[in-house]
């Protein structure tokens, strides 16, 4: 039985941020432009302490978005069973809103490399993910989300473009999308399309939620831009102006913003959020 | 067709090539596109670890400690998504390295870091009341075993680690040569390491491994200060359970 007494049937479309400890007190002492939070799976499968207590004083108060980094949906090999039975344990007792993971793998060979790595899109690959979502959503016993990547390069064997590759995905499986259009920005820099054809192409009515972070800048061999998803800054301006154009064809959503590395203080945090909000209020004006 | 095997051959050794069959949007060799990978993999382990070890890094300095970690990180990524375990093996890693061996006491320092991080994450636990063990009947008081809070952690040393440990994270005394047992303790949500007298380091150990209150301060010795044991283990809500 979960244990969170006050359970959220689903995230509001309304800002959240990723969660940091750091930030405990102050979003408790006044959570305003906040209306859910989203936690990384992985780091709450410790056996208690202080993470677990701080979440469950979170989920009662907050709708939480569970969003896994680990579990190798993309990978070759079969899904991690324990990891998986960690997830299923903490989604039964925290009941949380909404769970989301990757088109990502991150295991081979029984070594985890604490990255998402790419996988090339062709039906042998769609299979492969779309029965892992199977597996996961019939473990877990509830509808995951599939976030999009952020692509450095393209592989050769590529037979299905990223957004068709996901609208099959959801077809045959039933899940929802997390559309991360941070990550529209910067694979669209980086292998050289228009971001808002991807979001033209992308099946925004499987879309249960919208990641927003910030990136780094680097080139690649040619001198050619190269962003880095670093969630290690503010959100730039052409990403909000995407947000602007894929809320305008979605309608309001829940907004997350992530920012994972050189974690700042909470009110830069939290302007990013009413920044987020800001985008929001316009869609329903 | 780029397998994983491929993929994943390059991420931990730099002298790899670049898998083929990855490419830009012109369709020409990735390079250092796939480099980006390779980084961001080595990076985010490093990052944990350094998290992880701030002792090993305070005591060799963060320079030193990147070499280590990328040589450990190379030949020992993680088995498992969950990081808050990663990094179990650094000190025996570090133990082995000719280069740090003038440090000897380095690894066991670095156990510290690794069951600070132990305690944290364990099982929350509520310790007895004082009044439990104050009890006329001192034959059964000799006969009972204690359960301890799964966040207890004994560390054992022939160095003074314990008074490094503080020293290199927190400044105040500078460590003498003696050898140093070290219990982490965490009543609430912070674990703290606590420096054990004359003895107790016996005491801890036979009682951690089931033997009777009696059996085990027979092994403290002279200098063994038994209230100060026990006021510690109560305080810090240690001492889970009794069993007569």
């Amino acid at each position: 039985m979960p244990d969170a007494t006050h359970a959220f049937p689903h995230l509001p479309n309304l800002p959240g941020v990723g969660y940091k400890p750091q930030h405990f007190s102050e979003i408790l002492a006044d959570p305003s432009p906040v209306g859910w939070l989203e936690i990384h799976a992985e780091n709450y499968m410790g056996d208690g302490g202080r993470p677990i207590a701080q979440l469950r004083v979170l989920a009662e108060r907050f709708p939480i978005s569970v969003h896994g980094v680990g579990l190798s949906i993309g990978g070759e090999g079969r899904l991690d069973s324990d990891h998986l039975a960690r997830l299923k344990h903490l989604c039964d007792w925290l009941n949380p809103a909404s769970f989301s993971e990757h088109l990502a793998w991150s295991t081979h060979d029984s070594h985890f490399f604490n990255d998402l790595l790419p996988l090339p899109y062709t039906d042998a690959t769609l299979t492969r993910v779309a029965d892992h979502i199977d597996e996961v959503q019939t473990v877990l016993g509830r509808r995951m989300l599939l976030e999009n990547p952020s692509s450095y390069l393209a592989f050769a064997e590529s037979t299905w473009s990223e957004t068709d590759f996901l609208a099959e995905i959801v077809r045959r499986t039933g899940c929802g999308l997390l559309l991360d259009v941070n990550n529209v920005f910067v694979s669209a820099t980086n292998l050289d399309y228009a971001p808002q054809g991807y979001i033209d192409a992308y099946p925004l009515d499987a879309v249960g939620e919208v990641h927003l972070g910030g990136h780094d800048e680097d080139e690649d061999d040619h001198g050619a831009p190269l962003l880095i998803d670093s969630h290690g800054r503010e959100v730039v301006d052409p990403v909000w102006a995407l947000l602007d154009y894929t809320l305008a064809k979605s309608g309001p959503k829940p907004l997350l913003v992530e920012w994972d590395t050189d974690v700042p203080d909470w009110p830069v945090l939290a302007d990013e959020a009413r920044r987020a909000a800001s985008a929001l209020t316009r869609v329903l004006a | 067709m780029t397998d994983q095997t491929a993929f994943h051959s390059g991420l931990l050794n730099p002298a790899a090539p670049v898998p083929d069959g990855l490419t830009d949007a012109q369709a020409r060799p990735a390079g250092w596109r796939y480099g980006v990978y390779r980084n961001n993999v080595t990076v985010s382990l490093r990052e944990a670890l350094a998290e992880g070890f701030p002792s090993l890094v305070g005591l060799i300095g963060r320079e030193n400690f990147d070499h280590v970690a990328r040589a450990y990180l190379r030949q020992s990524p993680p088995t498992s998504p969950l990081m808050m375990h990663y990094g179990a093996g650094l000190p025996e890693f570090v133990a082995s390295l000719d280069q740090l061996k003038h440090l000897p006491y380095l690894a066991d320092v670095a156990r510290i870091d690794v069951a600070m991080r132990q305690s944290y994450h364990a099982a929350d636990s509520t310790g007895i009341d004082a009044t439990a063990l104050q009890t006329p009947d001192e034959e059964a008081l000799l006969a009972t075993r204690f359960d301890f809070a799964p966040s207890m952690i004994l560390l054992r040393s022939q160095w003074p680690i314990g008074t490094i440990w503080r020293y290199t994270l927190r400044g105040g005394d500078k460590p003498s040569g003696q050898a140093e047992d070290v219990l982490i303790l965490r009543a609430e949500y912070d674990p703290k390491p606590f420096v054990l007298g004359p003895g107790a380091g016996d005491v801890m150990q036979a009682l951690q491994n089931g033997a009777s209150f009696g059996t085990a301060i027979d092994q403290g010795g002279e200098a063994f200060d038994l209230a100060a044991l026990l006021n510690l283990l109560l305080s810090q809500q240690a001492i889970t359970g009794l069993n007569h």
